[in-house]
């Protein structure tokens, strides 16, 4: 099980009791975003909708099933629209 | 002119970087290719749709009685004839869509669709539209996010609460979604400012401007599928839009591409084509609809008009301290503006410590905006490249300089949240810095400036489908619509791949049945991604190959390689063997050749642009003359250079005519004053000068060619780059765009009254 560190957004601490850096134990995106929802009620409703998710830098859309390597570095961002 | 960096793999390519005439090239110039408009069926309607003549009503009635009974009239179609969505527990996005392809209850900008016509002719249609009477309930408009925001403003959609506001508000506006992106101490960060400067700036909403307007043929059977040809960024999600707006399965629509002229985003989305399906299934004949440019520049997305905030300080080292942002993007008539990547793009070039960043999505009476070349970036980098040059000159520092100093690296910590991989942010600059331009003089009235911008590029979903043919050459299939030279490039990464001649690859562009899923051309992401099946596709070939050759000369598939276009027995003992052999053979060896790749590209590459324009004004009539441009912008690497450069031409003028000329006029009721090229004024070749090109290549270690998406981040920078030119010519400082000559002029007025 990896020990991942996520940054969470401004829009989205008010359900994390305003904390923007989390530590938790995953093996991929959905155990992740399970284990947040756990941690943070309803965060997980949140971070499942129109996200996609930055594992090291590597922006991905469809991410769920990602795999996240030991002491990665892990945001959600807004699914991004390009022309 | 190129900068390299050594690529990360496979150095010495043959066919990447190499400068070949396009495929597609003679049947374009011959007028051969097939466009949007081109295509006629037999017993193919024609249709016209009646659109909006008001900014925003009820709509009380409509009556299509007297339409209907008119000569050569098939088919009429209202709201009625679709499904209701929201009803049905649609997705807001889908239901949103569907009812901006054509009214419910509501009209909410001039243009939109009321109803639609299939006749025998296109007079017969238009004549039928004209006859349908529609019942209006005026409704006070907005048409700005200042109106908009207002309170007491008229609303668009009843009960639309603002997401991203926490506690949410009791009451609807027209404010539908709130972003926020901070970090630091933004008081600590100010206070370390040895100057602190806070601006205001606008920017109107503008046109992508394709001179290929939109067209649609739908032809319906008995058994319920249907057969779609239209002009788009993406036949793929032209068929899944579609079949949602139509409450269809996706799978009963067959969508075949049609050559596109010209899309820069807004042919990511729908308009006619639900519409010309509805119409198809309800007069039993083909049906096609084209628009004219009225309904164009009246019903398709524009580009938002924006409002943005910015305060930011640096020190006298010029380092930045802190950024304080508000920005309100209008999202036209239904929510969804860029500015979600307004907010992340906008300070990304740089690693300021402290920094808030809040944005507004606004529904005006407008048509919703669609995509435009990095949706959002343009009008966010605008603002702040705008006060970046404010900055450097207010600490007496050269602009590049500044930037230097502040630019994002690899590891920076990005604003919008993870750390950048490589990327040539820095690469652009220096190339700038050491341009000839740089140091060239200026004359009386001229000015110089300089700005950057910055672009994610995507991935996502791609499938290439590659077909030995018996004579050995290649047949490519891609999903993704060409609207850059991509069939090119995909033929020169198959080539390298195999080793052949680029003159082998034959590469396609399929509809939705003969090739896999592929989404939109779109985010920069063809080269990338769709690139990335191809050079897949094409290395399980060489692998097949590969194997053929060992059957075919009895040894172990280890002691056979593939070089040049053949393979060879690492021995020396037998003869190598060409793919046109290997072609020849392939009966005895298992049959045909092909191979498919499909994947879910993750290997996007960070684009960074730096650009520099000279101008000259006119201190008698206030018109700006662009005298000389120069784009640095990083590509990873450049497959073809040749479309490299045009995309980064490509960027710039439309830039240039984002921020002199290109503007939506409206009148006091809402209505659009200047829906036709001759009051909308895009720049035309006789407006520009030469646009000067310097490729970088910072290969992008994700992907196997280090290719970085091109056709985006060139229109990052070019608004900021010429107002800082026209600012620095007139000295007085532009923060409205478009810089038209008579703004221009009342600004050098002031300026000469203030003496």
């Amino acid at each position: 099980m990896a020990t991942v560190k996520v940054q969470l957004a401004a829009a989205v601490r008010s359900l994390t009791n305003g904390e923007s850096k989390v530590e938790i134990e995953a093996e991929n995106v959905q155990g992740l975003i399970k284990a947040l929802d756990e941690r943070f009620p309803g965060l997980g409703e949140m971070l499942s909708e129109g996200t996609s998710i930055a594992i090291n830098g590597t922006i991905m859309a469809d991410a769920i099933y990602e795999s996240l390597p030991d002491g990665a570095e892990v945001h959600f961002l807004p699914t991004l629209a390009g022309g | 002119m190129t900068v390299t960096e050594e690529p990360t793999l496979q150095p010495g390519y043959k066919q990447v970087g190499s400068r070949p005439i396009r495929p597609d090239g003679v049947e374009k110039v011959t007028g051969k290719a097939r466009f949007g408009a081109d295509l006629y069926l037999p017993g193919m309607l024609y249709g016209s749709v009646l659109r909006s003549p008001v900014a925003h009503a009820k709509i009380v009635s409509i009556d299509t009685t007297a339409a209907a009974q008119m000569p050569g009239v098939k088919a009429i179609v209202t709201g009625d004839d679709f499904p209701d969505l929201a009803a049905s527990g649609g997705r807001p996005d889908q239901v949103f869509l569907s009812q901006n392809i054509i009214a419910r209850d509501k009209v909410l900008y001039e243009g939109h669709v009321v109803a639609a016509v299939a006749a025998g002719s296109v007079k017969q249609a238009k004549a039928a539209a004209d006859a349908i009477v529609v019942e209006y309930e005026a409704i006070d408009h907005v048409l700005t996010v200042d109106e908009a925001m207002a309170d007491g403003a008229p609303l668009l959609h009843a009960g639309m609460i603002t997401r991203g506001v926490d506690p949410a508000p009791e009451e609807p506006s027209n404010v539908a979604n709130r972003i926020v992106h901070e970090r630091g101490d933004l008081d600590k960060g100010f206070a370390d400012a040895d100057v602190v400067i806070e601006r205001e700036y606008t920017t109107k909403p503008v046109h992508q401007g394709y001179i290929e307007p939109h067209a649609a043929v739908a032809d319906v059977n008995l058994d319920g599928r249907a057969s779609l040809w239209c002009s788009s960024q993406g036949h793929f999600s032209m068929r899944t839009l579609t079949a949602s707006v139509l409450g269809w399965d996706a799978s009963r629509l067959k969508v075949t591409p049609a050559e596109i002229g010209g899309g820069f985003g807004g042919k990511t989305t729908i308009y006619l084509e639900p519409l010309a399906v509805a119409l198809s299934s309800k007069a039993g004949h083909p049906v096609k609809l084209v628009m004219n440019r009225d309904e164009v520049f009246k019903a398709t997305g524009p580009a938002s008009g924006t409002r943005i905030k910015v305060k930011m300080g640096v020190n006298n080292d010029g380092m930045l301290t802190a950024a304080d942002i508000w920005m309100a993007f209008e999202a036209g008539a239904f929510p969804g503006s860029p500015v979600g990547a307004a907010g992340m793009t906008i300070i990304a070039p740089y690693d300021i410590p402290n920094f808030f960043v809040e944005g507004f999505d606004v529904v005006v009476n407008k048509p919703k905006v669609a995509a435009y070349r990095a949706p959002g970036a343009p009008m966010a980098a605008f603002a702040v490249e705008s006060m970046v040059d404010e900055l450097a000159l207010a600490i007496d520092m050269d602009p590049v300089e500044l930037r230097l100093k502040n630019a994002a690296i690899e590891g920076t910590q990005a604003s919008y949240g993870p750390k950048f991989a490589r990327i040539g942010f820095v690469e652009t600059l220096e190339a700038i810095r050491d341009h000839d331009h740089y140091q060239a003089e200026l004359g009386p009235n001229q000015g110089r400036g300089i700005a950057s911008g910055f672009w994610f590029n995507a991935g996502m979903n791609s499938s290439a489908t590659v077909h030995v043919n018996e004579d050995g050459n290649l047949t490519v299939l891609v999903g993704s619509p060409d609207i850059g030279g991509s069939r090119a490039s995909m033929a020169l990464m198959a080539a390298e791949v195999l080793g052949i001649g680029y003159e082998r690859v034959n590469p396609i562009v399929a509809d939705t049945e003969a090739v896999g899923f592929n989404d939109v051309t779109g985010g920069s992401r063809v080269t990338t991604a769709t690139g990335a099946a191809v050079i897949q596709a094409c290395e399980t070939i060489k692998t097949d190959l590969l194997a053929r050759a060992a059957k075919t000369w009895d040894v172990p598939i280890d002691e056979v390689e593939w070089v040049d276009g053949q393979a060879q027995h690492t021995k020396g003992s037998e003869t190598p063997l060409s793919l046109a052999k290997l072609a020849a053979a392939w009966g005895r060896t298992g049959g045909p050749i092909s191979a498919t790749a499909a994947l879910n590209s993750r290997g996007a590459g960070a684009g960074f642009s730096t650009q520099m324009c000279d101008v000259e004004v006119d201190p008698e009539t206030g018109v700006v003359t662009v005298l000389r441009f120069t784009t640095a912008q990083d590509a990873g690497t450049a497959i073809h250079p040749s479309y490299v450069e045009g995309q980064m031409q490509g960027g710039v003028v439309q830039g240039i005519g984002w921020a002199l000329n290109e503007e939506y006029v409206h009148n006091d009721d809402g209505t659009l004053a200047n829906a036709s090229f001759l009051d909308y004024r895009i720049p035309v070749a006789s407006d520009l000068p030469m646009i000067d090109t310097v490729i970088v290549e910072v290969p992008n270690p994700a992907h196997p060619f280090g290719v970085r998406g091109v056709g985006e981040t060139g229109i990052v920078p070019p608004l900021a780059a010429v107002a800082n030119a026209v600012s620095a010519a007139t000295g007085c400082r532009h923060l409205n765009l478009p810089m038209s000559p008579i703004v221009v002029l009342e600004a050098i007025n002031q300026r000469n009254e203030k003496g």
